[in-house]
C-alpha cells in the first residue's frame, strides 16, 4: 500500500481509469493547468487537452455540455471548481441530468461524475464555502458521495467513473492535502459506509471531513471511559442505512454530526430513518451548522463549526442522561 | 420560391411532411379537447412546418438532433412512429417515453432525437455537448440544435454558443422564430437582434423564411454540408409564426386583432407549398389526397393511442438510478 494525499488519490483513480477507457475525459475550468486544487496536475501532459480540457467560465454549459457527450457515448468527469458556483449549472444537473433517462423512458444515460469541491475553507466566506450535500441527496436520479479519506476517495473515484448513474462527488476542500494509505485493489461501493471506530456505548455517524473530527472524537471519548462507534457514511445516497440501524441497535445512542446548516440537513433523514426502527435509549442527537451564512473573519467562521468537544459533550449528555 | 429550378417531385415529398405533421397535431389537438385523452399541455408547432420539413431532411437517421417543448414536427421529421408519439401525448404504454415523458419531453434516440426539453434553452448546451462527444469519439455525425425565439434570452444561449465556437463543434444551432415568447411578444422583449448576438459569437449566421420550406430545405443543404465537411458551427435564423396559442388550450388573445388571420391567408406553409405545386402542374386532387392520407394516418395512431393500456404502475421506479435506485430503497 502506498502513502498519499487525498487530492492525490483522486487523481490516481482518474489517471488509471482514463488509461483503461478512452471514452473518459475530463472538463473544467484550468484544469489544462492542474485545477484549481491541482487535483489535475500532469495528467494533461499525459492525456491531451481534449481529455484533460479546459472550459470557458460557463458552469452551465460545463454541465450541459458534459450530458450531451455523455449521452452520445462519452464518459465526461466534470470540474465544478467550488460546489458553491455548480449552483449556476442547477439546471442542468436538477432539471436535465438526474430526469433524463427516467424522463426519456430509459433511452438515455449519464454516466458522468459532477466533482463539487465543499466545505469550510479558512477565510473563504459564504461563496465558497458551503456544504450542500442534502440538496442533492433529495434529488432523484443522483448518487451522492462524501469521501473523507485517501482510501475512499481513490476507491470511490473509481467507482463513480465507472458507474452508469449520474454521480455528485463532494470532496472536501479543507483535506486535499491529508494523507494517509491506499489500497488500490480495495473496491469502492456506493451504499457501504466505513466503519471508523468499534464501540458499544454510542454512534456516532458522519460523513465528509466532519468523519474525521467524529473519529477523532472517538478518541476523545475513549480516554473519558466512553466507547463511540463512529460510522462514515461515505456515500449519502445510497446510504447504508442497515449499518446505521445495527450500530444504533447495540448502542442505543445516536449522534450525526455534519459540517453542513442542521436545519433540513441529511443528518435528520439518518435520525428519522433511525427513529422509525430502533427504540433508542435517550433521544438522538444532530449536531450540525447554525442557520447563518459563513463569515470570512476567523471568529465569525468558527461560530458556525461543529468540533470536538460539541460531539464529545453530546455523547457524555446521552450517557448521563441515562444514569440520572 | 420561383418555378425555376424547381423540382416538384422534392416539393410533393416536402408537402407530404408537412401535411404529416399538421395532421399529428391537429389529432393530438383532437384528443385533448374533444376527447379529454392529452391530460397535459401540449404545444403546437401548426404554421411552423417547414421549419421542420426544410432544416432536417439533409440529415441521416445517425445525425443527432435536440428540440423545444414545441418538438413534435421535428421528431415525426426526423423518424419517429406517430403510434409511439402518439401514446406518449396520451401517457400510455409504448409511447417512446413509456409514458413518462408526455409531449414535452418526448425523444426517440433510435433516430437520433435526443429529447424535446421543458425548459426553455436547456437544449442548446446539451446539443454543443452531444456535438462535443462526436467529435471526441471521432464520429461523422452533425447536430441540429432548435430552439424558440424566446431562448435567444437564456444564459445557455451565449454559453452554448461560445462552447460551440471554442471547441469548433459540428452543429448547428436554429432559432426557430414564432415572433411569440410563451405569451408575449418576443419583439417586446428581446434587445437587438438575434442573429447578430449568434454572429458576435463569430458564427456564420444565415437568415431564412421559414415558412418557405422550399427555401428551407436549400439553405439547410448547403449548410449542412458545409458542417459535415468539416467547417464550424453555424446559425440559422429562420423566421416563422405559430399560428395557435402557446398551448392547446391558449386563446392567444394577446395578439393584434387580426394578425393570426392575416399570417394563415397569407404565410402558411402548407398553402404556399401547394400553390407551388400548383403552378408547376401538380393537380390540386392529388394534394387533398396527400393531406387525406396524412389525416387518416394521424388519426389511426390516434386510435393505436386510445387502444394502448396505461403504463404499469411499477415503471414509476424503474430508469431512475441504478446505485440507489428507488425500487430498492424505497419505504
Amino acid at each position: 500500500m502506498a502513502v498519499m494525499s487525498y487530492g492525490e488519490a483522486a487523481k490516481l483513480a482518474i489517471a488509471e481509469a482514463m488509461r483503461d477507457d478512452q471514452r473518459v475525459w475530463c472538463v473544467g475550468e484550468d484544469l489544462g493547468r492542474g485545477g484549481v486544487f491541482k487535483q489535475y496536475a500532469g495528467l494533461r501532459e499525459e492525456f491531451g487537452p481534449d481529455r484533460i480540457s479546459d472550459a470557458p467560465i460557463s458552469e452551465a454549459a460545463i454541465m450541459g455540455a458534459a450530458f450531451g457527450a455523455a449521452m452520445v457515448g462519452t464518459r465526461p468527469i466534470v470540474e465544478m471548481r467550488f460546489a458553491d458556483f455548480a449552483l449556476c449549472a442547477t439546471d442542468e444537473l436538477i432539471n436535465q441530468i438526474a430526469k433524463a433517462r427516467f424522463m426519456f423512458g430509459g433511452q438515455s444515460r449519464a454516466p458522468m461524475v459532477i466533482r463539487k469541491p465543499m466545505g469550510m475553507w479558512r477565510s473563504s466566506a459564504a461563496q465558497h464555502s458551503q456544504s450542500l450535500e442534502a440538496w442533492y441527496a433529495h434529488i432523484p436520479g443522483l448518487v451522492v458521495v462524501c469521501p473523507s479519506t485517501p482510501q475512499d476517495n481513490y476507491a470511490m473515484m473509481k467507482a463513480a467513473i465507472a458507474c452508469d448513474d449520474p454521480v455528485v462527488y463532494l470532496e472536501h476542500k479543507n483535506i486535499w492535502a491529508l494523507e494517509g494509505e491506499v489500497d488500490t485493489a480495495a473496491p469502492g461501493e456506493f451504499g457501504k459506509a466505513r466503519l471508523r471506530r468499534q464501540g458499544a456505548d454510542v454512534t456516532i455517524v458522519s460523513w465528509s471531513d466532519c468523519a474525521n473530527l467524529a473519529e477523532s472524537t472517538g478518541a476523545t471519548l475513549a480516554e473519558r471511559g466512553i466507547n463511540a462507534e463512529v460510522i462514515d457514511l461515505v456515500s449519502l445516497w445510497p446510504w447504508d442505512k442497515r449499518a446505521v440501524i445495527e450500530s444504533v441497535k447495540k448502542t442505543g445512542r445516536l449522534i450525526v454530526a455534519h459540517e453542513s446548516v442542521a436545519v433540513g440537513g441529511f443528518g435528520a433523514e439518518v435520525v428519522a430513518s433511525v427513529a422509525q426502527e430502533v427504540a433508542m435509549r435517550v433521544p438522538p442527537r444532530r449536531l450540525g451548522a447554525p442557520r447563518s451564512l459563513v463569515a470570512y473573519a476567523p471568529n465569525l467562521e468558527d461560530q458556525l463549526r461543529v468540533t470536538e468537544e460539541m460531539i464529545a459533550r453530546a455523547a457524555q449528555e446521552m450517557m448521563e442522561a441515562e444514569a440520572a | 420560391m420561383s418555378l425555376r429550378n424547381f423540382d416538384a417531385g422534392k416539393g410533393l415529398e416536402r408537402l407530404v411532411l408537412m401535411e404529416r405533421i399538421r395532421a399529428f397535431e391537429e389529432a393530438a389537438r383532437h384528443a385533448a379537447v374533444e376527447e379529454e385523452l392529452v391530460l397535459g399541455a401540449i404545444h403546437l408547432s401548426i404554421g411552423q412546418e417547414a421549419v421542420a420539413v426544410g432544416l432536417l431532411e439533409s440529415l441521416a437517421r445517425e445525425d443527432y438532433i435536440t428540440s423545444t417543448h414545441r418538438g413534435h414536427g421535428h421528431t415525426l421529421v426526423k423518424g419517429a412512429d406517430p403510434a409511439a408519439m402518439m401514446k406518449e401525448l396520451l401517457g400510455r404504454e409504448g409511447g417512446c417515453c413509456g409514458g413518462k415523458g408526455g409531449s414535452m419531453h418526448i425523444a426517440d434516440f433510435g433516430v437520433g432525437m435526443l429529447g424535446a426539453n421543458g425548459v426553455v434553452a436547456a437544449n442548446i448546451t446539451i446539443a454543443a455537448g452531444a456535438a462535443h462527444g462526436v467529435k471526441l469519439l471521432g464520429g461523422d455525425q452533425v447536430v441540429v440544435c432548435i430552439f424558440g425565439d424566446g431562448a435567444a434570452n437564456r444564459g445557455p444561449f451565449l454559453e452554448g454558443i461560445n462552447w460551440a465556437g471554442v471547441f469548433d463543434l459540428p452543429i448547428l444551432f436554429v432559432c426557430e422564430d414564432n415572433r411569440y415568447s410563451a405569451t408575449t411578444r418576443t419583439a417586446d422583449m428581446t434587445s437587438g437582434d438575434v442573429g447578430a448576438r449568434a454572429g458576435a459569437l463569430g458564427l456564420n449566421v444565415t437568415r431564412v423564411d421559414g415558412n418557405d420550406v422550399e427555401e428551407m430545405a436549400a439553405a439547410s443543404g448547403e449548410i449542412i454540408a458545409r458542417i459535415r465537411a468539416g467547417g464550424k458551427p453555424e446559425f440559422m435564423h429562420a423566421r416563422t409564426y405559430r399560428l395557435d396559442g402557446h398551448t392547446y388550450f391558449d386563446p392567444a388573445t394577446y395578439r393584434p386583432e387580426g394578425e393570426a388571420e392575416r399570417m394563415r391567408a397569407e404565410t402558411c406553409p402548407i398553402a404556399r407549398q401547394r400553390d407551388l405545386l400548383g403552378a408547376a402542374g401538380i393537380a390540386a386532387e392529388r394534394m387533398d389526397a396527400i393531406a387525406r392520407a396524412a389525416r387518416d394516418e394521424m388519426f389511426a395512431a390516434l386510435e393505436a393511442a386510445k387502444a394502448a393500456p396505461w403504463p404499469a404502475d411499477d415503471t414509476v421506479f424503474e430508469d431512475v438510478q441504478d446505485v440507489g435506485s428507488p425500487a430498492l430503497e424505497a419505504f
